[in-house]
Order: C-alpha cells, then structure tokens, then sequence
C-alpha cells in the first residue's frame, strides 16, 4: 500500500482547500458584521450576539442546503417541499419529547420520552415522510415529482395546524400538535445540563472576566457550537456518500436515468434511499432549527422557508457540499440578516426624513424631480424590499452563473482518487513488459 | 485482455436449441407492441446463436430499435416472450436484464455527460458494496469499499487502453467526439463483462479510422466468445462482419440467412427499395 500516503495527502489538500473556503467566508462574514457592529455602538454581550445568530442561521441553513443538495446536486431530485420535512422532524420530536402529564400552562400531553430517543424518532418520522411521498412519485417526471413535495409540505403544515389534531388520543395516549397554538417545549433543555458541566465552570468564570454574560447566553453559544459539530458531520457524511458507489449511481441517475438502468442499477431504489437520507436530514435541520425555542410556531414552516434554501443552494452551486455551505453563509449575511443591519447603518449615519404614508406618495414627488419620498419610502420598507432583493438575486444568477459559485459538478464520484493507477498495476505492468521482452 | 474480463463459465447455463440444432442465446418469440394505433412489432420471431455476430437489418420504421426496447426491458411487449440463456426475462426492468448478461448501447448515444470517462466506467461494475449507502459511510466498512475501488479502478484502466481511450479518462464524458463517446459507450456496457452485447447502430457517425478501430474490438470481444446482435445500415459493413443477418420489415422478421442468402433476396431487395409507392 504504497498509495495510502499518497492518498492521504491528496485527501487533506482537497479537504484544507474546502475548509479554507468555508473558512474565508466565514471570517469575511464575521469582520463585516463587527465593523457594522461598531459603527452602531454595540457592547461587547451585543456584538457575540450578533456572531451567534448569524453563526447558528448560517448552520441551519447550511445543513438544510446540504440535505438538498443530496436530493438535487446529487441525484436530479427536485424537492420543493424541505419546510415540510422539517416540520414532519420538529413536531414528531416534540410529541415524543413533552411529558406524559401537562404540567402548568404546557397545554397538551406528550410520551413523555428521553430528547435524544425523541430526537431520533422525529428524524425516522422524517425518512418515513420521505417514503411516503417517494413510492408513489418517483414513477412521475421531475417537474410533477416536484408538484408533489410541495403539495406534501403543504399537507403537512395544515395538518399539524387543524384542529382535529390540536389534541387526540391515540393507542391509549393522549398527544396532540396543539393546531394554530403550536406547541409549548416544556422539557428540560439538555443545554442547560451541558453548560452545568464541570469542564465549563472554568470556561464560563474565565470568559465573564471580559465579556459580561448571562447562563442563558452562554448556553446559546454552546448550542451553536453543537450545531457547528453537526454540520461537520453532516458534511462528512455527504462528502462520504458523493464519493462513494453509491453516490456515482445517484449522479449518474441525475445525468440519464434511463441509461444508468440499462447499465444494471436498480434506480428506483436509490432514488428511494437518496431521499429518504435527505428527508432525514432535513427532519433533524427542522428539529435543531427551533429546539431551544419556547415552542413551536407553525406558521414557521411555510413554503418561503424551502425558497430560502433554494436561494442558498443555487448562489452556492448545486452539485457541490462546500458550494452549499458557502451559499448558506452568503445567503444568510447577505440577504437575510444584511438588509435590517443595512437600514440600521444607514438609519444611524444619515437621516432618510420622514417616510411618506403610501406608495402614491412616495412615487408622485418623482415627477418633480423630488427623490427624498421615494428613497425615505424604500428606506423605512427595507425589510419587506428583502424579497424583492432575492428576486433580483435569483434573476441574475440564473441568467448569468446558473452553476452558482461551485457547482460545476465535477466533484470525483468514487472513493478513491482517479488520477493515478495504482502502484501494483504500474508495477505488474513493467513486469509483463520485460516478461514480453525476455520471450523475444 | 486480462482474465478479469475474460468469459464466465457458461456450461452450466441452460442451453436452447434451435431448428438447425444450434444452440440460441437469445430467443424472440412472436412480439408484439402497439404505440397507439400503430403496430411497431407484429409478431416477430427469431434467435440469436451463441457467439456469433449476428446483424439486424430493415428499412426505417421496421421496428428494431423497438425490438431492442422489448427485449431489453425498456419496454414492456404486448404479447411475446423473450428467452435469453434459457430463462423467460419477458417483462423484467432493464437493469434485471443487464445483471444477467445483455447489454444494450444507444442508437444516440446516452453517456454520462458530467461524469468523466473514468467514472462514466466505474457505473455499471457488478457487485460494488459500496453501492449500499451505509457501507460506503461508516467508518471500517468505508476501508472495505476503498480496497474494492482500487481494485475497480485498476479493471477501467485495462478497458480504457483495451479501446485506447485511456489519454481521455479525466476528460468529462459531454467533451468527447460523436465517434469517442461511442467507444466510450462500447467501453462502459463491457464494465458490466456481459455474455451479449446488443448494438445499436454503433457505427453511424464515426470516421473511417475510428470506425475501423471499433470494429476491430468488436470482433476481438466475438473471438472471446461475446455474442453480438447489431443494428446498422451500412450495409458492406454488415455483410462483411456478419455470419448471420435477420431481416426486418414493417415488425416482423421477412427473412433470416447468411450475407449471401440476404445478397440474393428480391424480396430484402424489395423492403429496402420499396415495392410499392
């Protein structure tokens, strides 16, 4: 095995040019945000804040982006129906989790069961609802297959919002999804057992010296650490089933399912397992997403949340995991969260005026060569304009980069460098050759 | 070639018997297929002898591609059995069809166009672990999977310089010439070590050399024992590589023999004039 150092290096430079990527971005990120920081006065508590959302939305997203990668990137699926995934993940883990008996104002009864067994339920829930919408719709063509995850997730949320599942009994257990109130997370946050561990007693007392912080905000940065370390897995995991025999029969499915059939691959049932994986995926993104919330909101998982991880995945590049993550972190800094820290830099620099009252107002002025209404106008709407960003966003780059940043779809779909033969074939070959020789 | 694509054993498959007593590989009994109110195949009937190179011929419209369909799976026949080795694979998937033995390529070629060369091969190796998702995953297993990788590896560079394509390996399938991604196509249905190839027009479209040179392998797979059904219109190219030729018209079998018997034919002459406006 003369290749295995070989390998390895190959191996840590194709990984450390990843992870330089990721890591660039990242740090771009994170000095634009302290500089705008900065400029608006934030404390020191204020600024970690402000890293941490943006750190745990990019973490969210990017496990979600990745999932749908697996679906689309990889094998040619088009899943419009992510929110529903999640939401199938989320709630299945909350009516696991909540305790058998309501306690207080926690309206509705759950199984009362240990968070990781939850967990892990609300991500089999998720794979199953995976199955279910798979059997029947992977006979259809790639645009109807589409029409049925979105009519799924749709399904799903107004069902988890009706009121005849807002509490039912079920096998002798009373449950229930608590409909358009949503449910309340009265379970112990397993955060708050890890922060109590002795190993951050330390930890915490040496941080407070600098930074003020309450239990509760060094609990979220933990959370977010956590999520940091999921992603990685989540990441490993895909980066593993892309370059394996599995993923080349999945990618092959994506360029010509017919001839991969006819090349004696069963496609059917690796479509099926492609995504149920992504559909698990997501189920745990949907959980980790909103578990230290105070509950669920089901208006949470409308359909604008599976737009934003297509957004995310196409400026990254479909076909690609570390284009996933980078489109996430774009996605999110940029289009997400930039837009309100926008307003706020310019609301704290300059003065817009005062707003006019509606959009005729606004707009009329301009006739006059009075600019001030509308751009006040603009101005006070930023948030609402966010969508007609992402509009614009998306319009361009379809237009001009359709493969997003890294989806060229060249990523190697095997195990094992292609480059090179290896070293006993090079040498078996010289052997034949002055065998060859020798016998003339 | 190596003996990793050398031949299966194949005495202990079940063997047929046709008129003459020679044993037939592939055997089509009375298909039918409708697309709509227009009959595709009507009823054909014939038999493939094992290794031999046997070509198919008709007009345009005379239902081989259709038959090919049928036969391989991709579509389902009306009527009819298809027996291949002996075993009644009527109606199986066409991957089903492929794991036993018969592999088809494309009259337009389908290659894999943003996988290189290299993987577009790698595909359709039998019996990958690594094809289920958690071998290919957990840790331990993953090593099992590498080892097997490599040795797959080593297999695709063999078939790549057997077709001499190996300069192409890395190249992206969609960069190939018409002619390069027929080979490619030939190279790719070999990775499956089939006991029948069935050709679909393989050589309409490539230049002289590279036709002379694919025609080269082909014959070199034959001598190995591979049995051949191809599709094409050339007709010199037909009668002189081919023992046996089926003629087909408007879906079904008009007449079957040697080139010399086909040369001789009015009424093959006829199909392919046109008898009647």
């Amino acid at each position: 095995m003369t290749e295995r150092p070989d390998l390895r290096t190959l191996a840590s430079d194709l990984l450390a040019a990843d992870a330089a990527k990721i890591a660039g971005l990242m740090l771009a990120i994170y000095v634009t945000y302290i500089l705008v920081g900065v400029i608006l006065g934030y404390s020191p508590g204020g600024m970690v804040n402000t890293l941490r959302r943006l750190t745990f939305l990019v973490a969210i997203y990017s496990m979600v982006a990745l999932a749908l990668n697996l679906h689309w990137g990889y094998t040619g699926l088009f899943n419009i129906g992510v929110a529903g995934f999640m939401a199938v993940g989320l709630y299945t883990m909350a009516m696991l989790a909540k305790p058998a008996v309501p306690t207080g104002g926690a309206q509705y009864a759950g199984l009362g069961l240990p968070i990781p067994i939850a967990i892990l339920g609300g991500v089999v829930a998720a794979a199953l609802a995976g199955f279910v919408v798979a059997l029947p719709a992977l006979r259809l063509r790639a645009d109807y297959f589409a029409i049925v995850t979105i009519a799924f997730a749709e399904i799903v949320r107004l069902l988890y919002t009706a009121a005849p599942f807002q509490e039912f009994t079920i096998f002798g257990y009373t449950t229930g999804t608590g409909g358009g109130r949503g449910l309340l997370f009265n379970f112990r946050d397993p955060m708050v057992g890890l922060y109590e561990l002795p190993i951050f007693e330390g930890a915490t007392a040496f941080v407070n010296r600098f930074i003020e912080f309450s239990p509760s905000q060094a609990q979220a940065v933990l959370y977010t650490a956590v999520l940091v370390v999921v992603l990685a897995a989540y990441y490993l995991l895909l980066k593993r089933t892309g370059e394996s025999p599995f993923g080349r029969v999945l990618k092959a499915i994506r360029e010509d399912e017919e001839a991969t059939n006819a090349l004696g691959k069963n496609t059917s049932a690796f479509k099926i397992k492609s995504f149920m994986l992504g559909c698990a995926l997501m189920g745990l993104a949907g959980i980790l997403w909103q578990f230290r919330r105070a509950g669920i909101t089901p208006s949470a998982f409308r359909p604008h949340v599976t737009f934003y991880i297509w957004i995310a995945l196409i400026i990254g590049g479909a076909g690609s995991n570390t284009g996933s993550i980078l489109g996430a972190g774009i996605f999110t800094a940029g289009l997400f969260e930039g837009p309100q820290y926008l307003r706020r830099v310019i609301g704290s620099q300059i003065s817009v005026g005062q707003p006019p009252g509606t959009f005729a107002d606004a707009v009329g002025p301009m006739f006059a060569l009075n600019f001030q209404p509308i751009v006040a106008y603009l101005f006070n709407n930023m948030l609402t304009l966010q969508f007609v960003f992402m509009g614009v966003v998306l319009v361009w780059l379809m237009q001009n980069r359709p493969e997003g940043l890294l989806g060229h779809r060249t990523e190697t779909a095997a195990a094992v460098p292609l480059r090179r033969r290896s070293d006993e074939t090079a040498e078996a070959l010289a052997r034949e050759e002055t065998e060859e020789a020798s016998d003339r | 070639m190596s003996e990793t694509l050398a031949h299966e054993d194949e005495s202990s498959a079940e063997s047929e018997r046709t008129g003459e007593g020679v044993e037939a590989v592939l055997r089509v009994e009375d298909l039918h297929k409708n697309f709509g109110g227009i009959t595709a195949v009507d009823g054909a009937t014939f038999g493939v002898e094992r290794g031999s190179m046997t070509g198919l011929i008709g007009p345009n419209g005379a239902g081989k591609s259709t038959v090919f369909n049928l036969v391989t799976g991709i579509e389902d026949p009306d009527a009819g059995t298809v027996r291949f080795q002996g075993e009644d694979i009527t109606g199986l998937r066409p991957y089903q069809v492929a794991n036993r033995g018969l592999v088809r390529t494309f009259q337009i070629v389908r290659e894999l166009p943003n996988l290189t060369v290299f993987e577009n091969l790698m595909l359709p190796a039998k019996a990958q672990g690594g094809e289920a998702l958690w071998r290919s995953v957990l840790p331990g297993f993953r090593r099992r999977v590498v080892d097997e990788e490599r040795a797959l590896r080593d297999r695709v560079w063999e078939v790549l310089e057997f077709f001499e394509i190996a300069h192409l390996a890395e190249e992206k399938a969609s960069n190939l010439s018409g002619g390069q991604r027929k080979l490619l196509e030939l190279s790719r249905a070999l990775m499956l070590d089939p006991t029948m190839l069935m050709l679909d027009e393989p050589f309409a479209g490539v230049n002289p050399t590279l036709q002379k040179k694919l025609l080269e392998r082909v014959e070199e797979l034959n001598d190995e024992g591979r049995t051949f059904l191809v599709v094409e219109h050339d007709m010199d190219l037909i009668m002189n590589h081919c023992e046996h030729i089926i003629v087909m018209y408007q879906g079904r079998v008009l007449t079957e023999g040697t080139p010399a018997d086909i040369k001789a034919d009015e009424e093959v002459i006829e199909a392919y004039l046109g008898s009647e406006i």
